[in-house]
């Protein structure tokens, strides 16, 4: 893995929001950034790659990819539906959400369709609880969820893979 | 209609760049104290002002600016804590996603208090959106001068850089969230060195919520006696009030602290009241870690006096009978919902957030999250609502920050208040696997002994 030169300047960017000296705090946004860049997770690869950029060893950045959920330390569909799952959104009928996209594309948490094109992850409060149920897409939120907008959804995530 | 002093203008066209918000008023708090105020006056006023912190401790933050060392010739920093993660709460959200400039002016006002040349925004990388939003806020101050060296001539220089989370409820706590600044695992440091001394990158650091250092705005502008007016007793001033579950408006409130509960929940201006024409059964009033309180304990008080939304009357009654504003992350629960399944939620939440660092909350989350997804399938004994009791207990106090409280708190008041639920659940496992257990007892009016006097 390299980074092109335009790549670069934006680490660069990343690294001037701290003091001299202390470059690991850039260590999270750029995890974030190579991630994005490196088709939605972070292979070993990767992450030794980061830990060159900042100085820094590769178990400095190990132990902050493992910790933190929102780090995919193995490939991903295409199309990630992550729905919050905990009590303001369990409320509102989570689970029918999380069963109703087993329903129409035969995976549970945690799996990928064999395709490729589709993951599914429950994860914990996203900070939306009135919009709810709702899931993360991306950068983006999906609140207000229904079985349409699932529909929708997916429709959606098969016409950007195309 | 109570008085809004943060959300007033949140949604005026436009209001989300800086030319409209100069236009209707903003950066005036700036001007007011760049030119008119020492660092030291500022910190008064906020005193004056009766703020608590907005985060969920209520700790006043006058207080606690108060308390920030001053080593000459170290660097001084102010990071605004962005990392909402306590489920039931996204006032942050809504403030920085609408009015994201009211957070950057109370910023800049607060860092000239405390004499933070670079200060920081640590949000949660969820709010990946709101970070961009708050960037192009940033740079729109920068542009006008309000941000840069020597800002509008006073000889005071303060940047802003908004810094991403990565999804962890842990880096909410100050110390983990500067842990996490810092590029590292986001675990608890022991306390103390306090961060006021001893913070980021070993320089005296103050952590304050982004409704906290909005809110300084309205009190550099007014003054800290005149904000001291709103609300009452210790509770002075607004507070955003996030309010989600089975209500028919669930949404960001801005609310003075003089209305009772029962206001706040049925009133058009409010709530709008259960959905679907439901009964009320329960309420989590500060975010998931507070005592979650049957409907009749939480409109009136175990001395039968109306519950207001303040900090000391959902207190009152201490944990036996009474919650916490904490948050502001308002959870309402209908006769529909099972208190076991939704505590279960909550312990799951918090099993799969701790950081692993102590081992009362790395066992003990994990072991309650286990047992009440048991009681919910039906495969409970009476003992384990026993064991749930107990490993609660030697959670709490326990840890070096307070997840493990947060952790334990939902678990304990969910089996002080709904203890014949968890029964019901154990003696009648197929019946509740069908069915909720309803509103039974926990809407009637309490009995209240009569004064002997």
């Amino acid at each position: 893995m390299k980074f092109s030169e335009e790549q670069l300047k934006k680490v660069e960017e990343m690294i001037s929001h701290y003091p001299e000296g202390k470059q690991k705090s850039a260590l999270i946004p750029l995890l974030h950034y190579t991630q994005q860049q490196n088709g939605g997770w972070l292979s070993a690869e990767a992450m030794d790659y980061v830990a060159e950029l900042l100085k820094i060893t590769s178990i400095e950045v190990y132990e902050v990819a493992t910790f933190y959920s929102m780090y995919n330390l193995q490939p991903v569909g295409k199309t990630v539906f992550e729905v919050c799952q905990t009590g303001p959104c369990m409320l509102r009928g989570s689970d029918d959400i999380v069963a109703y996209i087993y329903e129409k594309l035969g995976i549970k948490p945690g799996q990928t369709t064999e395709d490729g094109l589709f993951t599914l992850k429950t994860v914990e409060c996203l900070g939306a609880c009135g919009y709810a149920p709702m899931m993360q897409l991306g950068p983006d939120y999906r609140e207000h969820l229904t079985k349409e907008k699932i529909d929708a959804l997916i429709a959606e995530g098969k016409a950007k893979a195309n | 209609m109570g008085r809004k002093l943060l959300l007033e203008k949140a949604h005026v066209e436009g209001i989300r760049h800086y030319d409209v918000y100069r236009r209707e008023g903003g950066y005036r708090s700036v001007e007011k104290v760049l030119k008119t105020m020492s660092p030291e006056a500022v910190v008064e006023e906020v005193k004056k002002s009766g703020l608590r912190g907005r985060g969920g401790a209520g700790f006043p933050t006058g207080m606690k600016w108060s308390f920030l060392a001053k080593p000459e010739g170290v660097p001084r920093y102010l990071v605004v804590n962005a990392d909402e993660s306590e489920p039931g709460t996204f006032k942050d959200r809504y403030l920085m996603e609408f009015i994201p400039h009211l957070l950057i002016e109370g910023m800049i006002c607060a860092s000239y208090a405390l004499g933070s040349n670079r200060s920081y925004i640590y949000i949660r990388g969820e709010y990946w959106w709101v970070k961009e939003i708050l960037e192009v806020a940033v740079q729109e101050a920068r542009n006008a001068g309000f941000l840069g060296k020597n800002i509008l001539g006073s000889g005071f220089d303060c940047d802003i850089f908004v810094q991403p989370g990565a999804g962890a409820y842990i880096c909410g706590e100050e110390t983990a969230l500067i842990e996490s600044l810092e590029g590292k695992r986001g675990n608890p440091r022991i306390k103390p060195p306090f961060p006021a001394v001893k913070g980021l990158w070993g320089c005296p650091t103050v952590v304050n919520n982004v409704e906290s250092i909005a809110a300084v705005v309205p009190i550099v502008n007014e003054g800290g006696e005149e904000y001291a007016k709103l609300g009452t007793g210790k509770s002075t001033g607004t507070k955003l009030i996030s309010a989600c579950g089975n209500i028919n408006k669930p949404g960001v409130y801005e609310i003075e602290m003089n209305i009772s509960v029962e206001e706040f929940i049925y009133s058009d201006e409010y709530c709008g009241g259960i959905a679907n024409g439901k009964k009320l059964k329960a309420c989590i009033p500060g975010g998931s870690s507070v005592p979650i309180l049957p409907a009749n304990l939480l409109l009136k008080t175990a001395k039968g006096e109306t519950r207001m939304m303040t900090y000391e009357s959902l207190s009152d009654g201490g944990f036996a009978t009474g919650t916490m504003m904490g948050s502001g992350g308002f959870i309402v629960m209908d006769e529909d919902q099972c208190v076991v399944k939704h505590t279960y939620t909550l312990a799951r939440f918090y099993r799969h957030e701790s950081c692993g660092q102590c081992s009362p909350c790395r066992e003990g989350t994990g072991w309650m999250e286990k047992i009440l997804l048991k009681i919910d399938q039906g495969k409970g004994s009476m003992s384990d609502i026993d064991l749930l009791w107990d490993i609660q207990r030697k959670i709490e106090g326990n840890t070096i920050c307070p997840l493990g409280d947060a952790a334990a708190w939902p678990v304990a008041a969910a089996i002080r208040h709904f203890r014949d639920e968890f029964e019901w659940h154990v003696t009648n496992p197929s019946e509740a696997l069908v069915r909720n257990y309803g509103l039974a007892n926990y809407a009637k009016p309490l009995e209240i002994a009569a004064p002997t006097a």
